[in-house]
């Protein structure tokens, strides 16, 4: 018998739950030029939040997915992509699209049942909110060959969840990309969650991140709750990919503090007391301790963000909820570059009957 | 001028995209260094190189999802599925993200993406090799269908179809890659998408058919007219978005229709054709429209295969009915 292959998961983490460092820091984290953008992208990620679940509950949006608890990773990640590169987000990384330069009353338009939420006025080359579970690692995978076909120092980053990794879409984009040596980094938020399914049924594997050692491919698992670890991986993985090193897949580890979404009552197969727990590993208090040790973060500073974010939130949901109603032709205008012949017929029935409130209420809830 | 086959059509008009239009690639298993099951892609690995032709892992539903985020991102790829039995692994990726894509973005992102694969019976291939999935395509909003029925159609429709900026399916029926051959004039001139092609005139009833079944139909138009009856021959080719107009035209002028396909019955297209007919052109109807169809069985294995696939003979016996209803 002889041993053909061997692996090992590193699991990276630099600040323990209070923000305190565990050992040496990359230099990026003494930086509070650095950090504090990013502690803001996590904070008005968690104001949004906030104000769109209230929103959801007042009838004035759809239904909607809380990345409560799961702002680094997002932030993090994408904090460390070039704007030339793209993004492949599942439908909770409102985080990630933010920093992407993705606006909220764009995000609110998305949630509120209107498809120009997804006609980013940034980030133009990004994809939309994926809701069928683990195709955008394929989506990602085939933009970055794209990339590297054309020798662009760009890179494609997707997001899925554990339970997106049970899907075949996730093994075939990774090796295609991997047989492909194509710069892609996949993210997998492991939110212990996917609705109510919990990790331990999802997976016999001891880690997510080792599902890229059956695909040739770097699988690193790092604490999704610690800024500075996500940010330092997703740099590291995304400069691996532009120097032609091929893809990664980065394990973040984290927890849903929220609900599946706003149709969902976690409630009713989780027990409260262990969310509970988890609050005490949230990523934004760590993060907040570590800028108050390094000197740059006190309470006045925290007053004034709050301030400008609730401001800022409450300024797209003011826009969001004066966007005219979307036109009953619209439905019809963008399936095709030119409307085929045979569609014009359907499209003067459906402007002939379209109800007066056509284009609906924001919202037009369903869950 | 060269005489060639259907599949050597499809091969011509994929090398001369490839030269002309360097965002071109084609990607599937064994399109490469094999040139392909059916040899479509013979010899374009050589020419054009292992980054613009690519053998890909054996997964069809990446093959498709790759593609979409390539095409996402500039690159115009032409996906081969190696039999369209084995396309069913990417219906999500083309039903949930190629066909809806620049829907959903509001025309931000674009997916012009061809997929190419071979559909239906009659080569005595081995199960799930001879399926004929058009009408599941056509349903799918965003989707265009096109199925070439000569080698002149296969090398302009396919030219049309990598040209297209929105995802197309491509169907190239097996049983005619080496049916027949006919002049090609490698011009790059493609054809138009989105129309029926009339391949005879005809003034007593109108044959409604496409890809390998107008062998057939074209067959039943010759039996028919050693009768002395005289049948028009349309070839839909496109076949999502159907181009109604010229098939009403003609029945308006005949008053019969048979239409004639190779996929099962029920909720085929023929049903679709049939509809639009009772819709549009019922008074212009002499005879109840009939539908040659395969049956609504599984395609059987190769030794009954001929028992499934409509007949000249089942076509005549249609178009004696429509004739005899008046």
């Amino acid at each position: 018998m002889s041993t053909v292959a061997r692996f090992q998961i590193d699991h990276v983490r630099f600040l323990d739950p209070h923000g305190e460092a565990l050992g040496p820091l990359p230099d990026f984290a003494h930086d509070p030029a650095r950090l504090i953008p990013m502690y803001r992208a996590m904070y008005l990620t968690r104001s949004f939040d906030a104000k769109a679940i209230a929103l959801q509950r007042t009838g004035k949006l759809g239904t909607f997915a809380s990345a409560l608890g799961q702002e680094a990773i997002g932030v993090g990640v994408a904090s460390a992509m070039l704007p030339e590169d793209a993004l492949f987000p599942s439908y909770r990384e409102h985080a990630a699209q933010l920093v992407r330069g993705v606006r909220i009353e764009e995000s609110l338009r998305y949630w509120g049942g209107d498809e120009r939420g997804s006609d980013f006025a940034d980030a133009r080359h990004d994809f939309p909110n994926c809701v069928p579970i683990g195709t955008q690692v394929c989506h990602a995978a085939g933009a970055a060959y794209a990339f590297r076909l054309r020798s662009e120092a760009r890179a494609a980053v997707c997001f899925l969840g554990d339970g997106g990794s049970s899907k075949g879409d996730f093994y075939e984009g990774l090796n295609f990309a991997a047989v492909w040596k194509a710069p892609l980094l996949v993210v997998l938020s492991n939110n212990q969650w996917a609705i109510s399914v919990p990790r331990s049924a999802q997976s016999a594997t001891a880690t997510m991140a080792q599902k890229a050692i059956a695909a040739g491919v770097e699988g690193v698992q790092v604490d999704g709750n610690d800024l500075v670890a996500v940010h330092h991986v997703a740099r590291e993985a995304l400069a691996k990919a532009r120097a032609g090193g091929g893809p990664t897949l980065i394990e973040a580890v984290t927890y849903r503090l929220g609900d599946h979404t706003t149709a969902d009552d976690a409630s009713r197969y989780r027990d409260p007391a262990v969310v509970q727990e988890q609050w005490s590993f949230e990523p934004l208090t760590r993060l907040r301790n570590h800028l108050v040790k390094l000197g740059a973060w006190g309470p006045e500073k925290e007053e004034a963000l709050a301030r400008e974010c609730a401001d800022t939130v409450n300024a797209a949901v003011e826009a969001y909820l004066s966007t005219p109603p979307p036109t009953t032709a619209a439905m019809f205008d963008h399936l095709f570059a030119t409307l085929p012949a045979a569609l014009a017929a359907q499209r003067d029935e459906a402007l002939r009957f379209a109800p007066r409130t056509a284009g609906g209420q924001p919202g037009g809830d369903h869950g | 001028m060269a005489e060639i086959n259907l599949v050597e059509a499809v091969n011509l008009a994929l090398a001369h995209e490839l030269a002309r239009d360097e965002a071109v690639v084609l990607l599937g298993e064994d399109i490469g260094a094999n040139g392909g099951v059916f040899r479509a892609t013979a010899g374009l690995q050589q020419r054009f190189g292992a980054g613009r032709v690519v053998d890909t892992p054996l997964a069809e539903t990446a093959i498709v999802g790759t593609a979409i985020g390539m095409a996402a991102m500039g690159l115009k790829p032409v996906a081969e599925i190696q039999f369209s039995g084995f396309l069913y692994p990417a219906i999500d990726h083309l039903v949930n993200h190629a066909a809806r894509l620049r829907n959903r973005t509001r025309g931000r992102l674009a997916c012009p993406l061809v997929v190419r694969t071979p559909c239906g019976g009659g080569i005595h291939a081995p199960e799930h090799h001879s399926e004929s999935p058009e009408a599941m395509l056509a349903h799918t909003p965003g989707l265009r269908v096109v199925m070439p029925s000569s080698p002149a159609r296969a090398y302009g429709l396919l030219l049309a179809a990598i040209r297209d900026p929105d995802p197309v399916m491509f169907l190239e029926p097996t049983r005619m890659y080496r049916l027949f051959r006919q002049e090609v004039v490698d011009d790059g001139e493609a054809l138009p998408l989105d129309v029926c092609f009339t391949l005879r005139g005809g003034t007593d009833l109108t044959l409604v058919s496409w890809g390998a079944m107008l062998h057939e139909t074209q067959a039943a138009a010759d039996a028919l007219a050693a009768e002395g009856i005289s049948a028009e021959v349309i070839d839909v080719a496109t076949l999502k978005p159907l181009d109604l107009p010229t098939i009403l035209e003609s029945v308006a002028r005949t008053g019969r229709c048979v239409i004639v396909h190779e996929a099962a019955r029920t909720a085929g297209l023929g049903a679709e054709i049939a509809a639009s007919l009772a819709e549009e052109g019922l008074y212009s109807l002499l005879a109840p429209v009939q539908r040659v169809t395969g049956y609504d069985t599984v395609m059987p294995l190769s030794r009954l295969e001929y028992q499934y696939l409509p007949s000249v003979e089942r076509i005549v016996a249609a178009a004696r009915k429509t004739l005899e209803a008046s």
